[in-house]
């Protein structure tokens, strides 16, 4: 248990040193993002029926909790090739789970943090949505699935530039794709069968049917939870790859 | 006394490569042992497999007669690591880098205060608690590098080239808190390639030359194996070294060397002599 939170705590110490410069740049892309779409192609867009703002924030937050979630790959490259603190808790009486769950917490944290940004500047932009319950836990599942994901990928490279080819192909397109700037439902079945397989897709459901104030989608809540439950356990199997 | 460590034919093979071919030693409890050998010749190796880092291809080892490989979490709760690469969090101030390495050694945050103050205030560090370790300088990195690894009092210390890189003094003051962890009852395992820091710290020394301990007794009895001075010949194909069981009869050599015109000096045996006695290279 301690282990845990010494993996945790140790994420948390580096996100507060930091924290003024890290909300500055959580703040740049949802920015760009808002602007771009949202105010530059015009206000009287509609998605169904709908200011297409009001369908694009909750995109934007599924977005960038996922990069953020999967984002804690970095720390962890920076942490095992670099500082090579990886070692010392190699080196310390803890199980791969805690410091597996603690680096997910980590990408966690950070993923919340960006989605409250958002929130802020979706606040002072005058769009109202609904921010529940089920809006924050659709934002949880979508950081914790990436996270594992991003835990799991920095375990299995070789290198720093192996990270680069995992973000390109991997990441980036997803952004684009799950469901984030454009309904998936408004593509042919050749697409869309597709794209809903991707992780990301269900989550830009979840969050927006949340911040609609429309039911609970429990498809794509259960497809989330067992993929996050998928991610810990890919993520937990990976550490002992990591050692030589 | 008890056996704090003992190793028992360990190898290991990287790909092709064999960094140690089946090593044996045993430390006694409370001991400071030397691993004393030139670069590559598998010091870190054998320091990472017995801390748990890397799995060794073969051989067995135990920390009070406990196997370490089959009580893992056993034998991390033992030891401590100062690694040869200082891995230290560089954007966290000193007291979080000692506050993190307590939680995972399952400290409580009492204990880990007090034990912090303690080891700050025997380092040296203590007004430099709040400061970020990046603007540390290389010798309080060591220092801190070192009291991070004593935190949950370990009873093993594992020290991976303690002083490589620092001043003459700074190497000092580390090598007065070396010997001072050792009266507090701490076995230590040391690797290093300064001679000067093994014949001066080590109770015992083991020479290690391509993965094979080639030698291994206390400095005193590995000198004195060649004999108590040495006399330095200057040659056109380099020093030559000769040895002689007690000084007159060293002086007696000297004198008749130079008067046929060699360049001579007379000097005490020292543990370089030994390893490279034992091993025929420099290290
Ligand atoms: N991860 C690794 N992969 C492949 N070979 C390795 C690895 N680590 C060490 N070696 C090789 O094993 C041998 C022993 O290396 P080791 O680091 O133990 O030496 P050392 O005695 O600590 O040397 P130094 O004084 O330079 O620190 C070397 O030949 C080294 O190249
Ligand atoms: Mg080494």
């Amino acid at each position: 248990m301690r282990g845990f939170l010494a993996v945790y705590l140790r994420e948390l110490l580096i996100i507060w040193h930091r924290l003024p410069r890290m909300l500055l740049s959580f703040s740049v892309s949802p920015t760009l993002y808002l602007v771009a779409f949202g105010f530059g192609l015009g206000k009287n867009l509609t998605v169904g029926e709908r200011p297409y703002l009001e369908f694009l924030v909750p995109g934007v937050v599924a977005a960038s909790s996922m990069m953020q979630g999967f984002g804690i790959n970095v720390e962890i490259n920076v942490a095992r090739f670099y500082l090579r603190i990886f070692e010392e808790f190699q080196a310390a009486p803890i199980s791969n789970w805690s410091y597996v769950l603690g680096e997910i917490l980590g990408g966690v944290t950070r993923a919340f943090l960006s989605t409250f940004v958002i929130l802020a500047i979706t606040a002072l932009a005058g769009i109202h949505l609904h921010f529940g319950p089920v809006f924050f836990l659709g934002v949880f599942l979508n950081a914790f699935v990436f996270a594992s994901l991003g835990v799991t990928s920095a375990m299995l490279i070789r290198s720093h530039a192996d990270q680069a080819l995992v973000t390109n192909f991997i990441i980036t397109p997803m952004v684009f794709l799950g469901g984030t700037f454009f309904p998936v439902e408004g593509l042919p079945a050749w697409a869309r069968v597709p794209l809903k397989l991707l992780p990301l897709t269900h989550a830009s459901h979840l969050i927006r049917s949340a911040a609609y104030g429309k039911p609970v989608p429990m498809v794509s809540l259960l497809i989330l939870g067992a993929l996050a439950f998928g991610g810990f356990f890919l993520a937990y199997r990976s550490v002992d790859r990591a050692r030589d | 006394m008890a056996v704090a460590v003992r190793v028992e034919g360990l190898v290991k093979d990287y790909g092709k490569l064999r960094a140690l071919s089946g090593i044996s030693f045993e430390i006694p409890e409370g001991e400071l042992f030397a691993l004393l050998g030139p670069n590559g010749a598998g010091k870190t190796t054998t320091i990472r497999i017995l801390t748990g880092l890397t799995r060794p291809t073969a051989g067995r080892a135990f920390f009070f007669e406990r196997d370490i490989f089959s009580s893992p979490l056993y034998a991390k709760r033992l030891a401590g690591l100062v690694p040869q690469a200082t891995n230290l969090d560089l954007e966290l101030t000193v007291w979080e880098n000692l506050l993190i390495h307590g939680l995972l050694f399952g400290m409580d945050r009492r204990s880990i205060q007090m034990r912090a103050r303690e080891l700050l205030e025997f380092s040296g560090l203590w007004d430099r608690r709040n400061h970020k370790v990046k603007t540390l300088s290389g010798g309080m990195r060591r220092r801190l590098l070192i009291i991070r690894a004593l935190m949950h009092e370990p009873r093993i210390l594992f020290l991976d080239e303690p002083t490589v890189g620092l001043d003459p003094h700074i190497r000092r003051r580390l090598w007065g808190l070396i010997k001072q962890i050792q009266t507090r009852g701490t076995t230590i395992l040391l690797t290093t390639h300064y001679i000067e820091e093994a014949e001066f710290l080590a109770d015992r020394v083991a020479f290690l030359d391509r993965g094979r301990i080639v030698a291994l007794d206390t400095p005193q009895n590995l000198m004195t194996h060649l004999g108590e001075a040495a006399v330095d010949v200057v040659t056109p194909e380099g020093l030559k070294t000769k040895f002689f069981p007690n000084r007159e009869e060293a002086e007696r050599e000297a004198m008749k060397l130079s008067r046929a015109g060699e360049t001579v000096t007379i000097r005490r045996v020292n543990l370089e002599d030994a390893f490279l006695h034992f091993t025929g290279r420099k290290v």
